[in-house]
């Protein structure tokens, strides 16, 4: 019980502080909207080319805007020593990784009902409410599972020199199957899915968020303990 | 005469072993009825797809071994099978596509075993990044040990894809639906390949134990540079 209490009030510190700079919550979502805005102008006025890539540049635009927010999730906690602070509070490093990683899927979940609008619009998909909500429970599993590797990559890169490079490096070819399952699902929402296949795939990123939430919150603890 | 090592002998015996099986499979094996001579890729394909995913689940133990003991030499091993995974992976995708332009008509497919093959490979090579980015030697054991164990999830997948999901690759063969003829040297240069990447590792592994050997060497302080006496002069005075 102690653990869950811990994660709470690490989510609720995240958020707090998230709520009280807003800065980093509003670079991603610029960030997001700017990327979206490329893909079309790199596709043209085609607006059947843009209608069919459209879950495409949107898982894209979350991919590229998690690597902005799971970097500044871990450099924030080095200013002033607050790592070394909660560590010794003490706070046990598996709830510092939940907390972390329940923050960071939280936060990238926020950018869904923003960056699916923009989408809507720029790629002028049609899509109904109901359309919308299966998007953004499909977009949450996706946010879930970049946050979990993303959460301990962050932290193993946030204080090495060419962090910028190092955490897309070894996070997307990793998150391959988040961006295949969420693309294909997303897709099945937008365009109908007469085969029945959403299912199968919503499972495979199930599947690959259960394998890595578990996973990563076991070797956080080895990460911790060599001195992020 | 200087002795030659263990595994310096089982390196040799691997290039030996190559070159007969890569003879036997070159000229005495028949071809295959459908594809003809470009059969015989299959020879070297097939051994380094199977040391290379081999190779790679050695880098995963060595990993979880160099977590749970904290000894330098399980990282060294670790970082040795990670290279030569990284060497054999590379070498394997590239076999793949000189076989696939002849037989599928394209270089590269977006199939799901050319698919997963690539990510290992650009997963892997990342870790050799991450390490070359981290100074202290205990923390860098730890960091690559932790991403090998995370990246390894792909391994499996590799092996298997072709079977969970529509492929345009084939699933894996056994001996019951190979020719005999064939089957013999595609174990030889399995055993050569094996042998070889062994005779890698080892090598690698020795070179970093002594790199690591030498980072926990201090360097001796540099000595001040000697001033040229100027005869006449008298010492500590200033020949203004």
């Amino acid at each position: 019980m102690r653990t869950v209490g811990q994660i709470v009030a690490l989510v609720r510190k995240d958020l707090l502080l998230e709520w009280r700079g807003r800065t980093r919550g509003l670079s991603v979502v610029l960030f997001g909207v700017v990327t979206l805005l490329l893909f079309s102008f790199a596709v043209g006025p085609d607006t059947a080319a843009l209608q069919t890539g459209a879950a495409g540049f949107l898982v894209l635009a979350l991919l590229l805007s998690s690597t902005l927010a799971l970097s500044e999730s871990f450099r924030l906690e080095h200013e002033n020593h607050a790592l070394e602070g909660l560590l010794l509070a003490p706070v046990e490093p598996v709830a510092l990784y939940y907390g972390k990683a329940l923050s960071n899927t939280l936060f990238l979940l926020l950018l869904a009902p923003i960056l699916t609008p923009v989408a809507v619009v720029l790629y002028a998909v049609e899509i109904s409410l109901l359309d919308l909500a299966e998007v953004i429970g499909l977009w949450g599993l996706a946010a879930a599972g970049l946050s979990a590797p993303g959460t301990l990559f962050a932290a193993m890169t946030s204080r090495l020199r060419s962090q910028d490079v190092l955490l897309p490096l070894l996070l997307f070819p990793l998150v391959v199957p988040v961006m295949l399952g969420s693309v294909k699902a997303i897709d099945l929402v937008l365009t109908g899915d007469p085969m029945q296949q959403l299912g199968s795939w919503t499972m495979l990123l199930a599947g690959f968020d259960v394998i890595y939430w578990s996973l990563c919150g076991v070797l956080f603890t080895y990460v911790v303990e060599e001195g992020v | 005469m200087k002795r030659l090592r263990w595994d310096a002998i089982l390196g040799l015996l691997g290039v030996l072993l190559l070159l007969v099986g890569s003879y036997i499979g070159l000229f005495l094996a028949p071809p295959d009825r459908h594809m003809g001579e470009v059969q015989r890729l299959m020879y070297v394909h097939v051994p380094t797809a199977w040391i290379s995913m081999l190779v790679l689940t050695a880098a995963f133990v060595f990993a979880i071994a160099s977590i749970w003991t904290g000894k330098p030499k399980w990282d060294a091993a670790m970082t040795g099978a990670t290279e030569v995974g990284v060497v054999f992976g590379a070498l394997l995708t590239a076999q793949g596509m000189i076989w696939a332009k002849p037989t599928w008509g394209v270089w590269w497919d977006w199939d799901v075993r050319l698919t997963t093959t690539l990510i290992m490979v650009v997963l892997y090579a990342g870790i050799l990044v991450l390490r070359s980015f981290v100074d202290d030697p205990e923390r860098r054991a730890t960091w690559s040990a932790v991403a090998v164990i995370v990246g390894y999830v792909d391994v499996p997948l590799v092996y298997f894809c072709v079977r969970w999901w529509r492929s345009l690759h084939q699933i894996q063969s056994s001996p019951e639906t190979v020719a005999s003829s064939m089957v013999v040297p595609l174990r030889i240069n399995s055993f050569a390949i094996l042998f070889i990447a062994i005779w890698c590792i080892a090598q690698r592994a020795r070179l970093e134990m002594a790199r690591r050997r030498g980072e926990s060497v201090a360097l001796p302080p540099k000595r001040a540079p000697r001033t040229a006496e100027i005869p006449g002069t008298p010492q500590g005075v200033d020949n203004v």
